[in-house]
């Protein structure tokens, strides 16, 4: 799948930037992703010729914005497959799993139940619900994952139990970019009276999502991450499990009402999680790059993703310096290490030949414990990657015994 | 200033080389009359102790360190070991000032630095600046007197 056209659209990549006199390869989209004319005109558009608070005026600038959020939550739904409802904006995928933890967790939850996570599990999907354990009593229980890090949805079977009440788990992991099977796990978490909080952070900007067939009650992911603005994000709630969490932030555009003896009502889901003023050029800008991803079409991505994951792993075969974590996931990332060069050396070697890569824990603390290895290098892809970038990265590494060069030349 | 030889790129990744791969002060303190510090990074991995110990007359008698580190924190703590000791409080802080003169592209005396002259040209990675500085800012805070037992 030639996808290459569209880097044509990024700034980013046609502009000519180069990172240490190099021209840039960027290989950390796990981390974040560059953005298109279409998203950065938009969020141009709202603060040139737009602007306006929304929930607020009575005049036609107003309207309009109000509009545009109508129309990012309806774009938003149909990326996803829910109702406009079930879309709550929040600043991020980190933000949206906060609410859940604290908007239903921390509501619901009793000193005897379990919250279920993994080894892999990002931090903004293990720290909210550690806190929240802390708050409530409730026990945190790991689900074993397979030697690879895959989670196996008999593997939640065997942990689960009529306690647990949280199933929170990544769709696809962000150090090695194992998929788990969401449809699956939910429906074992059904059975026991569980929730499944899914943190798809690195799986909706890479692959179709459909909430409804995935059957998750909620989903958390981040703008940032699929060519929109930072600070922009969304949570996917079920409508029923939505109108029985509390809002995380309370202020102005949530309430309906409230007087001075504290007598409060607050508007019902989404706005109910939307106090204060929203990132409204980043509503603007998220909606620009749902659209532009839809327009390449989600299947089409993944496809590219993962031949670009099968020709990188292929090449490194060749290097029997190079140990790779994750060769069989899904995803486009590539965890690994090279003999005798510390992460960190190694992904500074990178920089010096103008390719970006992530090293180090990447936010999943307690993986490295499970992989034997302090730190890890991450080369992750999206959809404008190319053959040539992974060439760059693997000719970097067939020339890795100098990466101490990084330093004096 | 500059030295009067020319440190070349083959020499400084030897210099490296030598303290990464065998480095002499990695371990942790043995005996009496030692003050520590924990230092860790924000953005990266490494994670170490440091150990100072000052004999009667204020001089360093044993500096050593302990801990994660990559081939540039690691080269560089243990170079600062070497360095240390036998030097006054004084002699020390002259040595830490003109290290990190020297990693911010400031005028710098070279005099003191030997070995760590290695680290000359780290700033060209910005980002690693503070592995090369993880373990002297640590052991600067020990001289200045912010002990830790």
């Amino acid at each position: 799948m030639d996808l290459s056209k569209f880097r044509k659209d990024f700034p980013m990549l046609r502009d000519g930037i180069t990172m240490q006199g190099k021209p840039l390869v960027w290989l950390d989209n796990a981390s974040t992703t560059f953005k298109p004319d279409c998203v950065i005109e938009a969020i141009e558009r709202y603060y040139k010729h737009e602007t306006s608070n929304s929930h607020r005026g009575d005049y036609d600038l107003a309207y309009a914005t109000d509009m545009e959020i109508l129309k990012t939550r309806e774009a938003v739904a149909k990326f996803i497959g829910s109702k406009k409802e079930e879309v709550v904006f929040t600043s991020g995928a980190t933000n949206s799993l906060n609410l859940v933890a604290f908007g239903y967790g921390a509501k619901y939850l009793k000193s005897e139940d379990e919250i279920l996570l993994t080894e892999a599990e990002h931090a903004s999907n293990v720290l909210p619900w550690f806190k929240v354990a802390e708050m409530t009593g409730a026990k945190i229980k790991y689900i074993p994952l397979t030697k690879e890090g895959r989670l196996l949805p008999e593997n939640l079977e065997k942990v689960i139990t009529d306690h647990t009440k949280i199933v929170a788990v990544a769709h696809i992991t962000n150090v090695l970019g194992y998929q788990a099977d969401i449809k699956a796990l939910s429906a074992i978490a059904h059975k026991h009276g569980a929730v499944l909080v899914c943190d798809g952070a690195q799986s909706v900007p890479h692959i179709k999502i459909d909430v409804k067939d995935l059957d998750c009650d909620f989903l958390a992911f981040s703008g940032h991450k699929l060519c929109g603005p930072t600070g922009i994000g969304v949570l996917y709630g079920k409508y029923d499990l939505l109108v029985k969490t509390d809002p995380f932030m309370t202020g102005g555009g949530m309430n309906a009402r409230f007087d001075m003896c504290g007598d409060v009502g607050f508007l019902e889901p989404p706005m109910r999680f939307e106090a204060g003023t929203l990132n409204l050029a980043g509503i603007y800008g998220l909606h620009a790059a749902i659209d532009y991803l839809m327009g390449i079409g989600m299947d089409n991505i993944e496809a590219h993703e993962r031949e670009l994951k099968a020709y990188a792993v292929a090449k490194l075969k060749d290097y029997p310096n190079v140990k790779l974590y994750n060769a069989d996931s899904e995803a486009g990332i590539l965890t690994f290490n090279i003999d005798n060069i510390f992460a960190q050396d190694a992904a500074t070697y990178f920089n010096s030949k103008g390719i970006a890569v992530r090293s180090g824990q990447h936010c999943a603390k307690i993986l490295t414990s499970f992989l034997g290895t302090l730190a890890t290098v991450r080369a992750s892809f999206y959809f404008y990657t190319t053959k040539e970038d992974i060439d760059c990265l693997v000719d970097a590494i067939a020339h890795s015994e100098d990466y101490l060069d990084a330093y004096f030349i | 200033m500059p030295t009067s030889f020319e440190l070349t790129p083959e020499m400084m990744r030897a210099i490296i080389m030598d303290h990464y791969s065998s480095p002499r002060h990695k371990h942790d303190a043995e005996g009496e009359g030692y003050v520590s510090l924990h230092s860790s990074s924000v953005n990266c991995i490494d994670d170490i102790e440091v150990y100072l110990k000052l004999n009667k007359e204020g001089k360093v008698e044993d500096a050593c360190w302990n801990g994660v580190a990559c081939a540039i924190s690691t080269a560089s703590s243990d170079i600062i070991c070497d360095l240390l000791v036998g030097k006054t409080e004084d002699e020390a802080k002259y040595l830490i000032e003109q290290y990190n003169h020297m990693l911010h592209e400031e005028p710098y005396d070279a005099e003191p630095l030997e070995e760590a002259l290695a680290f000359k040209n780290t700033s060209r990675q910005a980002a690693r600046i503070h592995c090369a500085t993880i373990g002297w800012d640590a052991f600067n805070e020990l001289i200045k007197g912010h002990k830790h037992e």
